[in-house]
């Protein structure tokens, strides 16, 4: 339990920590340490099991089938990690205390900054290849929030896109290695992928997956090509850099190449991609790094170049190198977070960061000066410290590789090259912001000592430099040795952690680099100026260009496809169905299945025919609209006999039903409409819609066909046994609806109730004016309400009523039911309006047609969940039998509550629709036409 | 009778779909109609074509399938909603942008039919 609970604590801690901002900027930094506090306590328990080699595991099922599991699982390397990212949190959490000022958003920040930390928890703790995944790209997300913390600056905004971009790009990519990976080990198991790295190795898709995997190691971690996010998103407050990149986010991508170690490395491919990308990323981050004038973008470019020397280190493929670049994760880390946090003590002293300006500032604030200039010497290798024992080991592996000929030349040469760098930019760091004169028109003067507890996170930091630096095999040996274990999957060379292994050629190394760079400091003039020669290649402006020219893109093809018009997109959808089914339509063609046909009979052949004439005619004739509707009815009155014809009843009642309801709809539609279609499409475009009509209806005709031809079984016979046994009804069809697929219904007449209420939503504050006449010159009736319609209408009324009574009340057991009963009185009682007039039929209807809507959804429901009350699932249907007078034997089963549930949604649904049509001309304009003339 | 029932469906989808390619609201829905006929009826095909074999327990020696049928007579009246939403939906195009063509263009103004001309020059 313990370990999914540091993962999950940052992330309650983050939803906890804003409620602690009323309490003031102490109380929520107080707030936002204790998930940190807890976490380290809730890992110290395990480390007896560490120390021994072992690793904890604590798995939960999550979604088994796709290889997902809660898998949180911890070792060596996994410990490491997460103590950086839970003790320079802490520190991150007190500096940030004194750093931000009062009027910035503190919620926000410790949320984001406490979230970021569960993802980057999440990252080192996972078990399952998935899982950490998942956690990758919330950091992505949650760096992206902080590097944009002030929203208010545009180069915050646009260094958090890139870097969310960079990023992103390259989570698609890991994500796609990951698969492939799965795919060949058949886990996601961390356990399992470690263990199959032979396996792995051997595969033909081991070149695809190791690329995609490096490609989301190498974003993330901005190696070369993919730096130059990393110097953009130093927009961010000072602590979010201190934080994300120096012991976090961009260690996430040396991370994945540690963890995955034993799984990808150690072979040629490895050896050439890694080590390459290490090598031109240290070099490039180097030597860029001496020509920042900008504090931060010196640390960033130093950032880049260190990564790069881990990454190199990595790439080697030898054991001992593996144990250096650990080292130095650890080392980089301590020194680079406390040279970010004095940075940004400085930024909020002076007020800029730009190192032309600041000079001499050892007389105004030695105790600064001092931790950074600890700080840096550890960055440039000084013996003593912590920087220089990893690099040390760094220059000895640097000449193991048994590389061919003048080639072994190169890792010493480029090793040696770019630790003059980083003395160089270090002493630059150390004279130019302390020394070199005086302060040169500061924009706070002057500046002094930043509150005390500012710099405790500094000063344990730079302890923790020295204390490494000066006693390795005490302070970190056994950690690193349970790190490097892991990594290297439970085999560690020997490796000596000593202050000095004696007079050898890494020394000289050592020696050329630092002399080396101060000589190189002191003649920075002339480097100055051969770089300013230099065109440097901007990748902002390059990612920028990229990006403005994707979206271009994006525009033309978005305008190309995304005209606006209604009548392309409905073209464009009918072509892609004919263009998905064509294939298999060509293929089969003609086709008559083992069933073959069977005989017409005359009066369906008929039928059928003047089907397909009036259909076709509606088409030809639609630009005579009352026509086209006309020949409309007589299809969908056809299409009712056809379902009477082939036995069923139920069908043909409510097909008939809602043909009467659609064709009062439309002509009522047509009222407010012009009744003429004008001819606007030219001969070549109704040609071809002609031929796309054509095509579907063909394609249509020949899949019905094979369907029609071909034997089938159906599940249907589970019904035809059930229904009366199980729905106490005959009517099966009935049955399914209101009992067996109850559940549809319902949605279904939900849906009904939404689409009536949008449509009077839609209308309630419409005015549509109808047209003077019909169009063709006539006006309109002068008998609103034909006295012989309204004669028969009102008659009419109880007997549907009756009908549709008894309609309903048999449903169960013969053709009928709600939906058909529902309609029967719908038509009805539009027969009233048609007949006698909207003032006259609302007068004497007392209730409102949202009412009966959600009356029956209501019922529905109830009867749904009266099963509920008896132990049954939703929508179990019980029954019984009453004798009624003049009925007889009756049977009441609790789906007829259901059904009238049915019913009353029907008609509330159906009515609402077409009154709210009617209702928009107002019925005084009728009036008065009526008594003008 | 596979063969007609065939025809039916697609007379009723070349008409449909010609229609539901106009450039005004009310053939398009028309043409809707249509094409939900012709979905319906496959629908209800896909139970194959039985004749007396209503699916009502007692009432014929064997029985067609009731499943699609219960599917599609829920299809006609969700049909209906659809129709009647766009129905709505051409009237209000026609209350805000004083026409019916379906791309919801102002300027494109139906034109008098040509009796209408007719009727106005005299």
């Amino acid at each position: 339990m313990s370990l999914p609970l540091v993962v999950l604590l940052p992330f309650l801690g983050a939803i906890a920590a804003p409620l602690f901002a009323q309490g003031g900027r102490t109380a929520i930094a107080i707030a936002s340490s204790v998930p940190a506090l807890i976490a380290l306590a809730a890992l110290f328990p395990h480390w007896s099991v560490l120390s021994a080699g072992g690793t904890v595991l604590h798995t939960y099922e999550w979604l088994p089938t796709l290889g997902l599991s809660f898998s949180f699982r911890l070792d060596g390397l996994a410990l490491l990690f997460a103590l950086l990212i839970l003790v320079i949190g802490l520190l991150v959490i007190i500096y940030s205390h004194y750093y931000l000022s009062a009027k910035e958003n503190v919620a926000k920040f410790y949320s984001l900054l406490l979230c970021f930390k569960g993802s980057m928890l999440g990252i080192v703790l996972s078990g399952n290849l998935l899982l950490m995944l998942i956690f990758w790209e919330l950091t992505s997300l949650t760096s992206f929030l902080l590097i944009s913390f002030w929203t208010h600056k545009q180069d915050a905004r646009r260094g958090a896109r890139m870097a969310l971009t960079i990023t992103g790009g390259g989570g698609l990519a890991l994500l796609a290695g990951i698969l492939i990976i799965g795919n060949i080990v058949g886990s996601f198991e961390l356990d399992d992928v470690l263990a199959a790295g032979d396996q792995i190795k051997a595969h033909a898709m081991y070149p695809v997956a190791l690329t995609l995997v490096l490609l989301g190691a190498f974003t993330k971690s901005a190696q070369f090509p993919f730096h130059f996010w990393l110097p953009h998103a130093m927009q961010a407050p000072t602590p979010i850099s201190a934080y994300l990149h120096s012991a976090t986010m961009v260690k996430a991508g040396i991370f994945l190449m540690a963890r995955l170690y034993p799984a990808l490395a150690g072979t040629e491919q490895w050896f050439y991609m890694v080590s390459f990308t290490g090598m031109a990323t240290l070099l490039l981050g180097a030597y860029i790094a001496m020509f920042k004038h900008d504090l931060k973008g010196l640390l960033a470019y130093s950032t880049v170049s260190h990564l790069g020397l881990i990454t190199l280190l990595l790439g080697m493929g030898t054991q001992l190198a593996a144990v250096a670049a650990i080292f130095h994760v650890i080392n980089h880390a301590t020194f680079k977070a406390s040279l970010f946090m004095a940075a940004g003590i400085i930024d909020h002293e002076t007020g800029t960061r730009d190192m032309r300006r600041i000079n001499g500032l050892w007389r105004y604030m030695p105790h600064t000066a001092t931790l950074a200039m600890v700080a840096a010497s550890s960055m440039a290798g000084v013996p003593l410290l912590n920087g220089f024992l990893s690099k040390e080991m760094f220059f000895a592996e640097s000449l193991q590789l048994n590389l061919p000929g003048l080639w072994a030349w190169v890792p010493p040469i480029v090793a040696t090259l770019a630790g003059i760098f980083a003395v160089a930019y270090s002493a630059r760091f150390v004279h130019d912001v302390f020394f070199n004169g005086k302060p040169v028109d500061l924009p706070k003067f002057p500046p002094h000592e930043p509150p005390r507890y500012m710099k405790f996170p500094v000063e344990i930091l730079v302890f923790a430099c020295i204390m490494v630096g000066v006693f390795p095999t005490i302070s970190v040996g056994p950690l690193l040795y349970s790190a490097a274990s892991a990594t290297l999957g439970g085999e560690v060379p020997d490796y000596q952690l000593a202050i000095l292994h004696g007079f050898n050629l890494p020394l000289l190394m050592s020696f050329l680099a630092f002399f080396g760079g101060l000589l190189m400091y002191t003649q920075r003039q002339r480097f100055f100026d051969f770089h300013a020669q230099l065109r440097e290649v901007d990748g902002k402006a390059v990612f920028e260009y990229a990006v403005s020219k994707i979206e271009d893109m994006a525009h033309t093809f978005t305008g190309w496809l995304e005209n606006g018009s209604l009548q392309r997109y409905a073209m464009l959808l009918v072509v892609s169905v004919i263009a998905v089914a064509i294939m298999p339509l060509v293929e089969s063609g003609f086709y008559i299945g083992e069933n073959g046909l069977s005989p017409v009979d005359w009066p369906t052949g008929i039928a059928a025919g003047v089907l397909i004439v009036s259909a076709l005619a509606t088409a030809l004739w639609h630009r005579e609209r009352f026509y086209a509707l006309v020949l409309l009815s007589v299809v969908g009155l056809i299409v009712a006999l056809a379902f009477a014809r082939f036995s069923a009843p139920d069908l043909a009642m409510t097909q008939l039903s809602v043909e009467v309801v659609t064709i009062v709809l439309l002509m009522l539609a047509l009222y407010y409409m012009p009744s003429w279609t004008p001819m606007e499409s030219s001969k070549g475009r109704r040609i071809r819609d002609l031929l796309i009509a054509l095509a579907a209806g063909t394609g249509m005709t020949l899949i019905t066909l094979a369907m029609l031809t071909q034997p089938f079984s159906s599940i249907s016979e589970f019904f035809l046994e059930n229904s009366k046994p199980g729905g106490g009804g005959t009517n099966v069809v009935n049955v399914i609806l209101v009992d067996f697929r109850g559940f549809d219904t319902l949605g279904e007449i939900t849906v009904l109730a939404i689409a009536a209420l949008g449509i009077y939503a839609m209308l309630k504050n419409t005015a549509l004016t109808p047209p003077p006449g019909d169009g063709l010159g006539h006006a309109w009736t002068r008998d609103h309400y034909p006295l012989m319609l309204r004669q028969i209408a009102r008659p009419m009324l109880p007997l549907a009523l009756m009908v549709s009574a008894y309609i309903f009340l048999r449903g169960h057991n013969l053709p009928g039911g709600g939906f058909i009963a529902g309609l029967i009185t719908s038509v009805a009682l539009i027969l009233q309006y048609i007949a006698s007039g909207m003032v006259w039929t609302e007068d004497r209807i007392p209730f409102r047609y949202h009412i009966v809507i959600g009356l029956g959804l209501l019922f529905a429901t109830i009867a749904g969940a009266g099963s509920l009350a008896f132990g049954y699932p939703f929508l179990t249907s019980s029954f019984g039998y009453i004798t009624w007078p003049v009925v007889g034997k009756f049977e009441v089963a609790s789906a007829l509550v259901f059904d009238l549930g049915v019913y009353l949604a029907v008609i509330g649904a159906t009515l609402l629709a077409l009154v709210s049509i009617g209702r928009l001309s107002p019925h005084s304009a009728i009036k008065s036409k009526m008594e003008g003339a | 009778m596979e063969l007609l029932f065939a025809l039916v469906i697609g007379a009723l989808t070349t008409s449909g779909v010609y229609l539901l390619l106009r450039a005004r609201t009310f053939p398009v829905i028309m043409g809707l109609t249509l094409l939900s006929y012709g979905v319906n009826l496959f629908l209800f095909a896909s139970g194959r074509l039985a004749t007396g074999q209503q699916p009502v327990i007692g009432t014929a020696a064997s029985y067609s399938d009731p499943l699609p049928q219960a599917l599609v007579l829920t299809a006609i009246v969700i049909g209906f909603a659809m129709t009647a939403f766009l129905v709505v939906l051409s009237l209000r195009n026609l209350a805000d942008n004083e026409n019916d063509h379906v791309d919801g263009r102002r300027e494109a103004a139906t034109p008098p039919s040509k009796l209408e001309q007719e009727v106005s020059d005299k």
